[in-house]
């Protein structure tokens, strides 16, 4: 049972309904109450010997299964979600996520296959999942593919591995020592080649927010590893460049939902001259157009977790790939960018534009004008909470201070992208003639501003034990 | 025009007007940072389907697999086939957790962050650790991080594993390892404290990969003793009933976390659990629910000591990992709730004496035996008369699915993982089918 509850609005007296919280597990839990969902086994006890069973106390909650459903349900509908509204977070492409993708997933067919089946077990999803890595090179002009890495982060320390193994064959991997990153880039860069042992060379931005060749140029020598760059750049804006190494996150572009934080899935397209190094297992496709997992190639760089990639993941990649075709993929980045660029054009003149020139998927705004009437990016973004939207991302990329990066991506409807417009809008006024109350949102939120400073002080991980 | 995206919303008329806002034609007039040679390529990628006709070809697809529940199935491991409840993917699926981004506006975020938390709190409960991570991407990167974090904590650079760890935990830490350069060194179990000198950890795990049992306390107090770290791999469900790795004198533990209620799908997603002791909670990767207060004193949930994370440290932070398993660890925080001690105890309880009746009718089949020396938990090691691998080719003709060895250099062989839902029917299946298959192996040699 949670209590309703209501606060009043500081500025004019309004008593307004929040979203009731939820208990926790833990305070809800009586003995005696836990379901029935396995039963048995009560003899196995004695086939333990003594010394190796459980002393130690296992107070995990006892709760009926339809409290625990209310209880999810509950704790579900205090976040906010694509499928309840719009998710500008740039960076982070929270476009639509179709529901026939989950579905197949969810097959007996995908979900219930085990990795260490024989292949002539699971000859659908090798299948699936050697077109899913000829699509891909396809669409980004490489020559092979591995499916494997978990995250775009895991792609990246992955191809730095590939690097070095590159390298090393070729007998510099020695002295072969520093990773190009630029300054814009998401932080995972510079960790992933921490990761690899690597020194990190951080280059400058140039006035139009694209890497600064002078800069980049000084930064290169036969010492250097390789350059990690997104592309459009993590400020939405394009560079022309050759790569040999591509990672895409299929949990941003091909739709696959961010499952609040997890899974994604980072496929790895490489040219030709990197393809010996790839991950094993590699998906190989016999003369007799069966499919099976190859044996480990001499040069490859090994495993780079148990199996071969984040499965129910890629299965909805390979369906939203072949739901839209080509002329689909070309239309939903079409119609990403035209969104991006139209609500740039109704905010321009209502914040700064960090770099004014027309932007691919996202763009960065500026609070700075906002911060001198005493309102940062952060205010900001809690003052959309309550105009009902999710906020952008709020002080990335670094390089612009106060920065707002907003990604609409091409699933949310014009009357939708015009009503964001206008909360922006609406926020900006306010921090003109009543930055206070912009500094008090959110009101309508289930919680009002945290304290994260405490929580960090004092750390405090768990519940207590239940009792 | 018709929309090729079947999930846009833009009719003709809103591209028209958004276009005339932005002041241009066309989008093409945004695109001139794009060479013209490379703008708007040919890919040769294949044309759209309705949703109706990628439901039927993926469903033909799904129907080339053989899934464990068409028929005996004893293949286990990391990955095993557990009962789930039919709530679990009802509440971990729901849109507002499947369709959440990481939680980095925690006012509209509480749903995730509680979960999360309670996942932590569950999680420790089970491992008796005191701080657990939100989630690594599965056991075997969770391993290489754990032996990241130990070489962080005691400056040292090799690191000692056992060879009855998970194949696939191992060789995935050979690959991190080759990263910053690590030793590392694999050597059996038994030899283990042997080799504590100058290791940054010792990794053990118990049950071991063929399922026995492994006296993990002697372990630890060698790795301290050396100055070292002791990391065990773990499952879930042995926590039950096996005196859990905080009660043993470890430091980190780790491990798959799929059997909790998410299904084994080729392998992935899953969930690396991840746990540490307190005074290790800043060397450990990954994100880190805590509890806090809003600004009206209500109690709530944030991202915590983010410090460490590479959002805010770049190269200094303890590990490049972002996108994590969340939603696999509010899956498993779904699955604990439901199952509660009593159910998490019956199903390690079933897979355990499943497993010890099975083994005693296969180890009484001639030519059979256990090839563990010691006492085992919910999987087995069968030395046959055939080579393990050749055994499990013959089974399959039956369609029974068994694992043969586990990329264990000297041991073969075949390997059982039993749980609750190994039935009587399936266990009858693989003795008769073993029986019938090495009496023709006998006959055959006999007859040579």
């Amino acid at each position: 049972m949670t209590a309703i509850r209501t606060q009043v609005v500081p500025e004019s007296g309004v008593k307004t309904a929040l979203p009731a919280l939820e208990p926790l597990l833990s305070e809800i839990h009586q003995a005696g109450r836990a379901g029935r969902h396995v039963r048995g086994g009560e003899d196995a006890d004695a086939l333990i010997p003594k010394e190796f069973r459980r002393r130690a106390s296992l107070d995990l909650p006892e709760i009926s299964e339809p409290q625990v459903v209310r209880h999810f349900t509950h704790l579900a509908q205090l976040n906010y979600a694509v499928d309840t509204g719009m998710y500008p977070l740039g960076s982070c492409t929270m476009k639509y996520n179709p529901k026939v993708n989950d579905r197949i997933a969810s097959l007996a067919g995908f979900a219930d296959i085990h990795p260490r089946q024989d292949d002539d077990t699971i000859q659908g999803a090798l299948r699936l999942l050697f077109e899913l890595e000829q699509l891909l090179v396809k669409l980004t002009g490489m020559d092979a593919a591995t499916l494997q890495p978990a995250a775009g982060a895991h792609a990246e320390f992955t191809a730095l591995l590939v690097f070095k193994a590159y390298h090393s064959k070729r007998g510099d991997g020695a002295k072969r020592h520093r990773v190009i990153v630029p300054d814009t880039a998401h932080g995972t860069n510079p960790a992933s080649a921490a990761m690899c042992g690597f020194e990190v060379t951080t280059v400058k931005s140039d006035a139009n927010g694209n890497i600064d060749l002078a800069s980049l140029k000084a930064a290169l020598g036969d010492d250097v590893v390789g350059l990690m760059l997104t592309n459009p750049n993590t400020l939405g804006l394009f560079e022309e460049l050759g790569f040999d190494c591509i990672h895409i996150n299929v949990h941003k572009t091909f739709s696959t939902p961010h499952g609040a934080g997890g899974p994604g899935a980072g496929p790895l397209c490489v040219k030709a001259k990197l393809e010996p190094f790839l991950p094993h297992p590699r998906i190989i496709r016999d003369t007799d157009g069966s499919y099976r997992r190859g044996p480990m190639p001499p040069d490859s760089i090994g495993r780079v977790r148990s199996f071969f990639g984040n499965f129910g993941v890629l299965v909805r990649a390979y369906t939203y790939m072949r739901t839209l075709g080509e002329e689909g993929l070309a239309e939903a980045s079409n119609d990403a960018i035209l969104a991006a660029n139209y609500l740039l054009a109704q905010l321009r003149d209502s914040y700064d534009v960090a770099f004014d020139r027309p932007c691919m998927h996202e763009f960065v705004l500026s609070a700075s004008r906002q911060r001198r009437q005493g309102v940062s990016a952060l205010d900001v973004a809690k003052a959309l909470i309550d105009e009902g939207f999710h906020p952008p991302t709020v002080y990335f990329p670094l390089v612009v201070p106060e920065s707002l990066m907003i990604e609409p991506t091409e699933t949310e409807p014009r009357e939708t992208l015009d009503a964001f417009a206008a909360a922006m809008i609406r926020i900006a006024e306010r921090a003109k003639t009543d930055s206070a109350s912009v500094k008090a949102a959110p009101l309508h939120a289930p919680l009002a501003r945290l304290d994260e400073v405490s929580a960090a002080r004092y750390p405090k991980l768990k519940w207590q034990r239940p009792t | 025009m018709t929309n090729s995206n079947p999930y846009s919303p833009h009719t003709d008329a809103d591209r028209a007007a958004m276009l005339k806002r932005v002041g241009i034609k066309t989008v093409d007039e945004l695109l001139t940072a794009i060479p013209k040679d490379a703008l708007r390529p040919k890919l040769g990628l294949p044309g759209g389907m309705a949703e109706i006709e990628v439901q039927t070809h993926l469903e033909a697809l799904a129907a080339q697999n053989r899934p464990a529940g068409a028929g005996p199935f004893f293949i286990g491991g990391p990955v095993q086939r557990r009962y789930i409840p039919a709530a679990v993917p009802v509440l971990a699926l729901r849109g507002e957790f499947l369709t959440a981004y990481t939680p980095y506006q925690p006012e509209v975020s509480q749903g995730t962050l509680q979960a999360v938390f309670e996942y932590q709190s569950l999680m420790s409960e089970v491992l008796a650790m005191d701080v657990v991570n939100s989630s690594m991407y599965d056991g075997s990167t969770a391993v290489a991080e754990a032996a990241f974090m130990a070489v962080r904590a005691t400056g040292r650079k090799k690191v000692v594993v056992a060879r009855e760890v998970f194949y696939q935990f191992r060789h995935t830490l050979r690959t991190y390892a080759r990263g910053p350069g690590l030793e590392v060194l694999e050597v059996p179990t038994r030899d283990l404290v042997a080799n504590a000198e100058g290791a940054a950890c010792l990794i053990v795990q118990h049950p071991d990969s063929f399922g026995a049992l492994v006296d993990v306390r002697p372990i630890a107090q060698a790795a301290h003793a050396a100055g070292g770290l002791c990391v065990q791999v773990t499952e879930p469900h042995a926590n039950a009933l096996l005196e859990p790795p905080g009660a043993l004198g470890v430091d980190i533990a780790v491990g798959e976390g799929q059997p909790l209620g998410i299904p084994m799908s080729l392998g992935g997603p899953h969930l690396g659990i991840f746990a540490a002791r307190e005074a290790l909670v800043r060397q450990m990767p990954g994100r880190l629910v805590g509890e806090t207060k809003d600004a009206r004193g209500t109690r709530g949930f944030v991202n915590t000591l983010q410090t460490r994370e590479q959002h805010i440290r770049r190269e200094k932070a303890t590990s490049n990992i972002c996108t994590n398993e969340a939603l696999a660890a509010i899956t498993a925080a779904t699955y604990l709730a439901l199952m509660g001690p009593t159910g998490l105890r019956a199903a390690a309880r079933t897979g355990v004496a499943k497993a010890h009746a099975l083994a005693a009718r296969l180890a009484a089949i001639p030519g059979c035996a256990i090839a563990l020396d010691g006492p085992f938990f919910d999987r087995f090691q069968l030395r046959t008369p055939l080579p393990g691998r050749d055994l499990k080719h013959a089974l399959a003709k039956v369609n029974v699915l068994v694992d043969d060895g586990l990329h264990h250099e000297e041991r073969d062989g075949i390997v059982i993982q039993c749980t609750e839902m190994t039935s009587d029917s399936d266990a009858d299946a693989l003795v008769s089918a073993v029986e019938r298959i090495t009496a023709g192996a006998r006959e055959a040699v006999t007859a040579r």
